[in-house]
């Protein structure tokens, strides 16, 4: 590979934009299609472009033939980005798993008491409103939101910039009842049942948590399953 | 699937930056219980240095081999490995699956 495209491929993922690395495996040379590229069409034959578009919605890299010719295609997506308000002792568990996992995370809390490095010393932290906060970590595709804070002043504009996003999981601590009070308040601001129906509360997977560090175990594993829900699913079609 | 190998990729740019000859080995396929998705990525210095994982350490050693021969002689290269074949390989997967790596220079 040409270390110019590496360092294109590379910039696009820092810029946290998908992209498509091609390689012919016969030999026959290695090109990148960036996904804006791409519904820019027409720029190359439409039964490629009808596999980058597949490969771009899956996310998932794989071997194709087209035209006799045997290309590869790695799919380049960002890092994936765990956004969370409220610098609490949930949040503190989530850092290590986190890193673990290699989630890019952010920690979002007003209150300094609260957001500061002695108690967040390895992680980024915006001691922030979030409608100031988030224009320094944008809500993508690509991003995991969770509300931890308990405090509707606090959680509130960021759950509602979260379902305005694309995030791919939006997550709300509190019990049913104080959930049942934020879908009013929610609907008062103005978004529909559909939208409000995005968030996950109670939070995580229901594993009998207690610990905070336990509450983040079963938060970080409703994550991923919801980032690998194609491959959950295509395992529930096959029984494997 | 969501690529979590942002940091191997970067990590390669910078070696060959550092002027050390890189070469990049990526699964292209997989058939069976294979341990790493297709697409996964494991980068190799010409020392034998080695960042990532295409399998869950069976055929790293066969792989960085290999890639220190791509990084002398730059002819890219796809192996096979499949289940354990003391003739063939010497390295292979136990767990009964078979994959491809495409491996490649950097330069």
């Amino acid at each position: 590979m040409d270390l110019a495209l590496l360092s294109a491929l590379n910039a696009e993922r820092a810029a946290r934009r998908a992209c498509v690395l091609v390689t012919d495996l016969g030999g026959g040379g290695q090109w990148l299609v960036r996904e804006e590229e791409l519904a820019r069409e027409p720029w190359v034959s439409r039964p490629l472009s009808a596999a980058l578009h597949e490969a771009l919605r899956s996310g998932k890299s794989g071997s194709i033939e087209s035209e006799g010719r045997a290309l590869f295609l790695s799919v380049q997506a960002p890092p994936v980005k765990l956004v969370v308000t409220g610098a609490v002792h949930i949040s503190q568990a989530l850092v290590s798993m986190a890193r673990e996992l290699t989630l890019d995370m952010t920690v979002i809390d007003p209150r300094t008491a609260f957001a500061s490095p002695e108690r967040f010393p390895s992680v980024r932290l915006i001691a922030e409103w979030p409608g100031e906060a988030l224009k320094q970590v944008p809500l993508d595709r690509y991003t995991a939101f969770v509300a931890l804070t308990h405090d509707p002043k606090i959680d509130d504009p960021a759950l509602e910039a979260a379902l305005r996003s694309t995030c791919f999981y939006v997550g709300a601590l509190g019990s049913r009842k104080t959930h049942a009070k934020r879908v009013e308040r929610l609907v008062e601001a103005g978004f529909s049942f559909d939208q409000i129906a995005r968030i996950r509360a109670p939070i995580g997977l229901n594993i009998g948590a207690v610990s905070p560090a336990e509450i983040a175990l079963s938060i970080v594993g409703e994550i991923v399953s919801t980032l690998r829900a194609d491959r959950l699913a295509g395992r529930a079609r096959t029984g494997s | 699937m969501i690529s979590t190998d942002s940091d191997i990729l970067c990590m390669a740019e910078t070696w060959v930056r550092e002027g050390r000859g890189v070469a990049l080995a990526t699964v292209t396929e997989t058939w069976g219980s294979a341990p790493r998705p297709v697409g996964s990525n494991l980068v190799i210095d010409a020392d034998g240095n080695f960042l990532g994982s295409v399998s869950g350490g069976c055929v790293e050693g066969a792989v960085v081999s290999e890639a220190i021969d791509v990084i002398a002689d730059g002819n890219a290269r796809t192996l096979e490995f499949g289940v354990a074949d003391e003739t063939a390989w010497r390295v292979g997967l136990s767990c009964g699956g078979r994959i491809k790596v495409y491996v490649e220079r950097i330069a």
